[in-house]
């Protein structure tokens, strides 16, 4: 399960970031920005070769030694990025790839929703619903 | 010959597969070169077991000496040391020697082998010319092979091959030996997959008993590695990586399952704490001290870790795949750290750090041993992940021994290290000559303050400026951010202050508050160091609004701000200004009066709603909101831009300032571009303010338009000095408030605009003074402005209604507009009276005075004095800026004569009044322009007011004729909205000096006249002698809008003249139809007589000769006259000539007659067919008459039926429906002068012919029917 789950802009500003722990929250959000470079690296590089085909799953961005960061990007640019604790290493690559089309579906409806503003954070209920299901659940 | 007596060393390229030689040894010695040379040179395919891809591989061998020892004991697994083939060399080809020894020796030989089950072996018999030559008593040389065969070779004949002559150089020696290598070759392969299927199956057997009590990780990892040198030695890396790799998952899984409670014993021998951590070691291709500690089962987990790496490295770097080890290196360094924290292995702190930063350099290093230059930087990518970690580990070892606090290491920091550096154990010989290696560096790094600072600023500098070789700015970023904080750490701000800035700048232009924040925190610990007081401020001020602090923090840094600003000023001080974005936001800006358009002197308000992002109250000394005042007014102008105004939505006099929080509003403002703001722009023109142009104005082009990289520069509170629009603008006009304390959140500041100067005012800075600390807006958007105008007094009379109606009293409004000028008692507007319109005033007449806001203020009593030529209307006292209201009835007169277009008349000297008839488009209304002078109290001037009247009627007359009598019709529509009373229906004759008398039969009483209703009324005409040419009538009549209270008073007379020309009957026509001879009525389809007779009524009078063209034929005056019959409603064919001319003598009753033929075409009572009588006018007479349309028309006929008779004789069929062709009889009615100028018709007017067939009917029955109808029914 994830400790931090991101939705970032095309122009690279966090529409929704949460993490758990929560005290932790500055370094998450440190690793997830640090982590778009990454990400830009991938789409450049698939980017000219075939843009249609384009796997959305961007796989491992990078792995820190506590952290394994996961990336996903939507056709209109908007990033997942998916933050997992390495010791959590029974997390296989399809469960992560789930993870993500379960969070664009979410993102997708949100995205639906007629009262949402494109662009702006996101507030919905029923995402952050969504994404605590996928969250390492602290007790 | 090689020796290979003792234990073979294993050095990986150096080892070969083991090939015994049995028999002839100097034979063999003789023959190694060559064969060791051309045995690698062909390469074989390796076909394998388990569906695995065949290979082609060169083979290579190691050609030892045969010895028993050699032979695997039972239960000896090595493959290294395995022979794969046996070979027993002989040049024998004597009988006599191959019986006596030789075929002694191969027994031998084969027994051993068979005793160790070994069946890869072959015979090589070497034959040459030479021998043979020496030995008389020589066998055929097969004989010796075929014995041999016989002897040993028991069904595989293939294992005894001939060498003939390998040393010579002859086609025959060059073809036996490249079967001899194939030979060769196949059956080393044969044995290598034979003996490498039963190795991997044994392997397999006890890989699978791994569940067992007592298998043991290390033993298996001998026996697979045993594997994966074969590979290798067989130049299989990639089959070798896989072994390996096999390994490594194996392990993976065994501490993954430990970390799940499933425990195996043996991994307990690497549960013990790591005692060593002196990093990989990448230099050798096998690491002998770590393989034997594997092998004793003693291995640390980082020891196999270490082993197994650095085995893969070496493969990979076999492979030519060095970027690959670079990310497995550091998966591995990862990998290892959360496996010793998964097996709770006791670490010394510290060490770990150690291990990588160790691991991560050597990994370096071997990577570089390697690559090229090149290649190395165009993979920055792959090793700069390897150089972020050890910087990383070298920065927390420095924190953790103290090396990185101003102070130094203290004592315990120093007890420390010197436990770490023990771990390192002492240098690697490979290394001890390098003067930069890894464990150098670390061991250095560590020893002193200084030289960790060097060695931190060297690798942070090289990742630093990999990510940016390779674009990864935020990674650069963080990079210099903890660089920054290591800097802050040693007391050095001034340095740490860039690496902030940029990252600053960074986050705040992506949006990323919690980065933003902490970092700015940062920033202002830097900056307070570095006594930067204003840009500290500002950064304070921006964390004192920041809601990703706790309210502590941001209580303490809008403290900072307020105990700076509580200092008194020091004599250099200056104001320190800071932007107020941090401090407070606009909300919202409401004008009162909401329209912000006042007059001179008027009040205006603005309330300003500010949201204090303050945690705490602050007390401001001074809000002040500079203005900017321009002259562009004038009415026009002024109206124009309020009307735009009113277009945007602020037409309640609320300006909304854009929403949303500081940061929020940085991180969108910065990515994405801010919407656009359009305006609807009319340009009208100043004189009738008729559009000219219009359009569409984008208001933010100066946000939208910004270069983007400075678009965060005002929010970044390193910025320097604050840019130079912030600099506070002492503008003269101003708006203060005092005194205001801003509670956190919304406050409500009321100012009082300045109205003193008409112009325009424009918000242009907002600026709080807080002590000695200013908050500055520099430009308050979107844009706030009000205007102030000076309007000149103003008289308007407008009427209440739609119209004003003509000849009944109407009121009208008269507004005054005060302006700038206030109206003293005794001021009077002065109106100059005319006849045509006078004006009406009762007793009270009250005005009402509006203020400018149309607040109704009060009435106040007029009065009206008029004089015979003045009107006097004086006005109450009314304060400049409002408004006078008052009505007035007024009467305009209706004239009497329909007059002729534009005349005008002027009455009185000074007063020129200008009625103008003209058709009113829409209602066809006759309208009457009537202009007002009115002299006004403010203006020397007259004023010119005018106001048009409605004509409320509209009247038609026509004359009628019964026979010589006569009758006048008048019709009278009322074209109004407005409903009558009609009374009074007077017609006279004008000139009394005529005997004409004009008999009313119309009713006497009122009547109703509504809008839009006809009223007809008829005059008979009595005459005693003569009727005179020409009659003056005159037509009038009383009329009073129904609505009036008092019709009898309220009557006014409409009046109508009119004249009357050429009344008196000339002609009278009258016609008869006779049914056909026989026939009592007529029938349809059969031929009718119709006789048209024209009789003369009356002399020639002197007015009909002029018209009249008469000639005098043989004494006789006549007229021409020109009769036509036709039929307009299809009722009859008129068969044979229709019209035709005939001479009428002028003379009392003469009359002529006509016959025609008429055919009814339906049955009934048909009216009779139209018979028209025109005067016929000869051309000669064309100069004397005035050209005429309808005559031309009429004439341009006539010539054509001219020459239709010419031509035919007749074309009076033509108009008829009748099929039937008659011979006119009318020939003689041709024109005699052809040729010449046409002949001219003219109508008579109206009452000179009168038709005694108008209104006639004549029966006609259907013809008798002689048709059988015949109807069948089915």
């Amino acid at each position: 399960m994830a400790v931090c789950i991101a939705v970032i802009a095309k122009e690279n500003y966090p529409l929704y970031i949460r993490s758990v722990p929560t005290q932790n929250e500055l370094k998450f959000h440190y690793t997830v920005h640090t982590s778009l470079d990454v990400v830009e690296e991938k789409i450049s590089a698939v980017g000219k070769a075939m843009a249609d085909q384009r796997e959305l799953y961007l796989g491992l961005l990078y792995p820190t030694e506590d952290y394994k960061v996961y990336g996903y990007v939507t056709n209109s640019k908007v990033k997942f990025v998916i933050v997992v604790d390495s010791s959590n290493a029974s997390l296989r690559d399809n469960e992560i790839r789930s993870m993500f089309r379960k969070l664009h579906n979410s993102f997708t409806d949100v995205m639906c929703n007629p009262f949402y503003n494109p662009g702006d954070t996101i507030r919905s209920k029923a995402f952050d619903g969504m994404v605590s299901t996928m969250m390492v659940q602290t007790s | 010959m090689e020796a290979h007596e003792e234990k073979p060393i294993i050095y990986t390229m150096e080892n070969k597969p083991i090939v015994t030689c049995a028999g002839d040894q100097g034979l063999f010695t003789s023959l190694y070169n060559s064969l060791a040379l051309q045995l690698p040179k062909e390469p074989m395919e390796w076909r394998r077991s388990y569906g695995r891809a065949p290979k082609m591989i060169h083979l290579e061998a190691n050609f030892v000496q045969f010895k028993e020892e050699l032979l695997p004991k039972d239960g000896n697994k090595a493959l290294l040391t395995f022979p794969f083939l046996h070979i027993f060399w002989t040049d024998c080809c004597d009988t006599e020697v191959y019986k006596a020894s030789v075929k002694e020796d191969m027994l031998r030989w084969q027994n051993t082998l068979r005793a160790h089950a070994s069946v890869d072996w072959l015979i090589v018999v070497v034959e040459s010319d030479a021998k043979k030559k020496n030995k008389t008593n020589i066998l055929p040389r097969t004989s010796i092979v075929d014995k041999i065969r016989n002897d040993f070779c028991n069904k595989q004949s293939d294992r005894c091959v001939v060498l003939s002559d390998p040393l010579k150089e002859s086609s025959r020696s060059q073809e036996s030996w490249s079967s001899f290598l194939t030979k060769l070759r196949t059956l080393l392969l044969m044995s290598f997959t034979k003996n490498l299927g039963r190795f991997e199956d044994d392997m397999r057997t006890l890989r699978e008993k791994r569940t067992e009590p007592g298998w043991s990780f290390c033993d298996y990892f001998m026996v697979q590695e045993e594997l994966a040198f074969v590979f290798e030695m067989l130049q299989q890396f990639e089959d070798a990586l896989v072994q390996y790799d096999e390994l490594d998952a194996l392990f993976t899984q065994y501490v993954l399952n430990f970390g799940a409670g499933d425990g195996a014993n043996w991994l307990g021998s690497f549960c013990s704490p790591v005692r060593s951590w002196n990093g990989l070691l990448l230099r050798r291709p096998i690491d002998m001290e770590k393989r034997e500690l594997i092998q004793r089962g003693e291995a640390s987990l980082l020891d196999l870790r270490s082993y197994l790496f650095s085995r893969q490295c070496t493969l990979l770097i076999f492979l030519q795949r060095p970027w690959e080890v670079t990310l497995r290196a550091l998966e591995l360094l990862h990998n290892c750290v959360q496996e010793l924290r998964l097996l709770e292995v006791s670490v010394v702190q510290g060490a770990l750090d150690c291990w990588v930063f160790l691991s991560c350099l050597e990994v370096l290093h071997r990577i570089e041993g390697c690559c090229d230059r090149s290649q190395l930087e165009a993979n920055c990518s792959h090793t700069v992940g390897l150089w972020t970690y050890a910087t990383e580990k070298l920065k927390s070892l420095g924190y953790l021994c103290g090396l990185v606090v101003e102070t130094g290491p203290t004592s315990e920091d120093l007890n420390r290290t010197v436990d770490l550096l023990a771990g390192l154990g002492t240098e690697r010989p490979e290394t001890a000559n390098s003067l930069q290696s890894p464990y150098k560096k670390l061991k250095e790094a560590l020893s002193s303050v200084e030289a960790f600072e060097k060695h931190y600023l060297e690798l942070s500098h090289a990742a630093m400026e990999m990510y940016r070789a390779i674009g990864r700015m935020r990674s650069a970023r963080l990079v210099g951010k903890s660089l920054a904080e290591f800097y802050m750490m040693k007391g050095d701000p001034e340095r740490a202050e860039e690496f902030l800035e940029e990252s600053l700048r960074l986050y705040v232009a992506e949006g990323w508050s919690l980065q933003v924040t902490h970092t700015r925190k940062q920033m202002a610990e830097c900056q307070k160091l570095l006594r930067q007081t204003e840009d500290y401020l500002q950064t304070s001020a921006l964390l004192a609004s920041d809601v990703n602090l706790t309210t502590e923090e941001r209580t303490h840094f809008c403290q900072e701000i307020l105990s700076f600003a509580s200092q008194p000023p020091g004599p250099s001080d200056q104001i320190v200004a800071l932007s107020m974005a941090a401090f407070a936001q606009l909300r919202q800006l409401q004008f009162s009066p909401p329209g912000a358009v006042v007059h001179v002197g008027a009040a205006l308000q603005l309330e300003l709603r500010v949201r204090s992002l303050m945690p705490v109250a602050v007390h401001v000394g001074q809000l002040a909101a500079t203005l900017h005042f321009s002259l562009e007014q004038g009415g026009a102008r002024g109206r124009a831009g309020s009307a735009q105004r009113r277009v945007d939505g602020q037409g309640d006099g609320v300006v909304l300032f854009p929403h949303g929080s500081p940061l929020s509003g940085v991180g969108a403002g910065a990515s994405l571009p801010p919407a656009l703001e359009l305006y609807e722009v009319q340009d009208r023109s100043p004189s009738d303010s008729s559009l000219n142009s219009t359009g569409v104005v984008c208001k933010n082009v100066h946000l939208l338009l910004r270069r983007h990289d400075s678009a965060a520069s005002l929010d970044t509170p390193t910025a320097g000095a604050l840019p130079a629009a912030i600099a506070v603008d002492d503008g003269a006009q101003m708006l203060r408030a005092h005194d205001v304390t801003l509670q956190p959140g919304d406050n409500s500041i009321l100012f009082t605009a300045p109205t003193g100067e008409p112009g325009s005012y424009t918000l242009r800075q907002l600026c709080g003074c807080v002590g000695r600390v200013q908050f500055v807006q520099s430009h308050i958007y979107p844009v706030v402005q009000y205007e102030v105008y000076s309007q000149e007094p103003k008289l308007t009379i407008e009427p209440l209604s739609d119209n004003l109606l003509a000849g009944i009293p109407q009121k009208v409004k008269f507004t005054i507009a005060t302006g700038h000028y206030s109206i003293k008692k005794g001021d009077a507007l002065q109106l100059s009276n005319t006849d045509s319109m006078p004006i009406l005033h009762s007793r009270h007449c009250s005005a009402t005075i509006l203020s400018s806001t149309a607040e109704h203020l009060g009435d106040s009593a007029l009065s009206i004095q008029s004089s015979e030529k003045v009107t006097s209307i004086s006005l109450p006292p009314t304060p400049p800026y409002h408004t006078l209201e008052f009505q007035l009835e007024v009467l305009c007169h209706i004239p009497a004569v329909p007059l002729k277009l534009d005349s005008e008349r002027l009455t009185n000297g000074e007063v020129r009044h200008r009625h103008k008839s003209r058709s009113y488009a829409d209602s066809d209304m006759i309208c009457i322009d009537q202009k007002v002078s009115i002299d006004c109290p403010w203006s020397i001037y007259s004023t010119l007011i005018s106001l048009t009247f409605y004509v409320p009627f509209k009247a038609k007359h026509s004359l009628l004729s019964a026979g010589r009598r006569k009758y006048i019709q008048m019709c009278l529509q009322n074209v109004s909205d407005t409903n009558f009373y009609l009374a009074d229906l007077v017609l006279i004759e004008r000139q009394p000096v005529t005997s004409v008398e004009l008999l009313s039969l119309n009713a006497k009483t009122q009547q109703l006249v509504f809008s839009q209703q006809t009223v007809f009324c008829l005059w008979e005409m009595r005459w005693a002698k003569d009727l005179p040419p020409c009659l003056q009538c005159a037509f009038s009549a009383s009329f009073a809008p129904i609505s009036t209270s008092d019709p009898r008073s309220a009557f006014k007379t409409y009046c109508y003249e009119f004249q009357l020309d050429r009344v008196s009957t000339i002609y009278s026509v009258k016609a008869e139809i006779s049914p056909a001879s026989g026939d009592k009525h007529c029938r349809t389809g059969t031929l009718c007589g119709l006789e048209v007779s024209i009789t003369r009524q009356a002399e020639s009078s002197e007015n009909e000769g002029e018209e009249e063209e008469s000639t005098d034929l043989e004494g006789l005056k006549t007229t021409k006259l020109m009769y036509e019959v036709m039929d307009n409603s299809s009722n009859w064919a008129v068969c044979g000539k229709s019209s035709g001319v005939v001479s009428m003598p002028v003379a009392a009753s003469a009359t002529h007659r006509v016959q025609m033929e008429v055919m009814p075409l339906f049955a009934g009572h048909l009216p009779f067919p139209n018979i028209k009588v025109f005067k016929y006018l000869p051309h000669s007479a064309v100069q004397a008459i005035q050209p005429d349309t309808d005559s031309c028309l009429e004439n341009d006929n006539l010539s054509l039926l001219d020459k239709g008779l010419d031509d035919q004789g007749d074309t009076a069929s033509i108009r008829s429906r009748g099929s039937v062709h008659s011979v006119g009889s009318g020939e003689q009615q041709r024109e005699p002068q052809r040729g010449l100028p046409m002949p001219r018709l003219e109508p008579f007017s109206p009452g000179q012919v009168f038709n005694w067939t108008q209104g006639r009917q004549v029966l006609v029955l259907p013809a008798t029917d002689d048709h059988v109808m015949e109807v069948n029914i089915t």
